[in-house]
């Protein structure tokens, strides 16, 4: 249940992002090689984000596909799930071009004219 | 009031990602090689570590131990006379599944970074959590055993993939069981091509002897060579 830990840090990063307005967006991108479970994140999330600018914010989970790179034939395939191996040279020296992401890409604050100015001063 | 679009573009685990590098920064200034222990419940990590941070040839080890809850692990490593300090997820019911580097942090000044070479932190048992939170080690490893089935290493590729070495532990069962090693060494290399692994029995000391050999090395160069 990392999940609980992922959805404090993804409060915590919106919350420094959001100047003190009530966040109604949280727009994340997972890498399909992380190990985390979209249903769980999304529940963890709505329960740390009680009493914070996230409270009843909707979580936008975007899936990032898993993009290998093959360092002896330099080919670069989408991977769908395990071997690793490189499906033209037969390599395992292979190295994540993508699918490792775990970051908050946006949010969306509800904000008023002046707080508009101040996120844009800042 | 109307809604307004921020950039944010951050590492969720960014966070953590600082604290794991002060970590890292403190145990290089004293010289301290960290190894960070990871594996399910009942793998045997506490074992494998038994049977070699009693004799580890010129290096000098301590251990911190990361539970949800008491000091049965701590205790065990406490009695061989090595330093050993412990930090719990939780002192209530259900802590956290992992260890993360702010409560590796918080056990820093307990540790006699001073008077080690190596310090080995075992993680919490847990086959997915572990993976996602560096501490600020040099070399993580993680235990596997052969009651677990030969699919571990497809359903939880990540712990698999972020680790420099396997130890294969509990060979000693294999003739009473139907498990097929070669199908495990298959399943890994599948999802980390090339990793090292050892096939060990902490029990019968079986296969100790390279468990023992990686530590030394990794304690002496500081680092894991290709």
């Amino acid at each position: 249940m990392h999940e609980l830990s992922i959805a404090s840090a993804i409060v915590a990063t919106a919350e420094r992002h959001a100047g003190g307005s009530p966040v109604s967006v949280v727009r994340v991108r997972v890498g399909r090689l992380r190990q985390v479970v979209p249903d769980s994140l999304e529940f963890c999330f709505g329960m740390v984000a009680r009493d914070s600018v996230c409270e009843g914010a909707r979580l936008e989970l975007e899936v990032v596909p898993a993009v290998l790179r093959c360092a002896a034939c330099t080919h670069e395939w989408e991977l769908e799930e395990p071997p690793f191996w490189c499906p033209e040279c037969a390599g395992g020296d292979v190295a994540a071009v993508r699918g490792e992401e775990l970051e908050v890409e946006s949010i969306e604050i509800e904000a008023n004219q002046e707080e508009d100015a101040c996120i844009a001063r800042t | 009031m109307h809604r307004t679009h921020v950039k944010v573009l951050e590492d969720v685990l960014d966070a953590n990602g600082t604290i794991a590098r002060a970590n890292r920064a403190d145990f290089d200034r004293e010289g301290v090689t960290v190894v960070n222990l990871m594996g399910s419940p009942g793998a045997g990590k506490t074992t494998v570590l038994e049977q070699v941070v009693g004799s580890l040839p010129g290096v000098r080890v301590g251990v911190l131990e990361g539970d949800v809850k008491g000091s049965f692990d701590a205790d065990r490593i406490a009695a061989l006379h090595v330093p050993v300090t412990q930090i719990n997820t939780d002192p209530s019911f259900g802590g956290e599944c992992h260890l993360d580097a702010n409560m590796v942090r918080s056990a820093v000044p307990m540790l006699p970074l001073a008077e080690i070479d190596l310090l080995v932190i075992e993680n919490v048992g847990n086959l997915v959590c572990p993976a996602e939170f560096q501490v600020g080690e040099h070399a993580r490893v993680m235990v596997t055993s052969v009651t677990e089935g030969e699919d571990k290493p497809l359903k939880y590729p990540l712990m698999f993939r972020a680790c420099e070495l396997v130890l294969v532990n509990k060979i000693d069962l294999l003739p009473h069981l139907d498990f097929d090693l070669d199908k495990l060494l298959y399943h890994l290399d599948a999802v980390h091509p090339g990793v090292r692994h050892i096939e060990l029995s902490a029990k019968s000391g079986e296969g100790t002897e390279a468990w023992r050999d990686w530590l030394v090395e990794v304690a002496t160069h500081g680092h894991v060579h290709a």
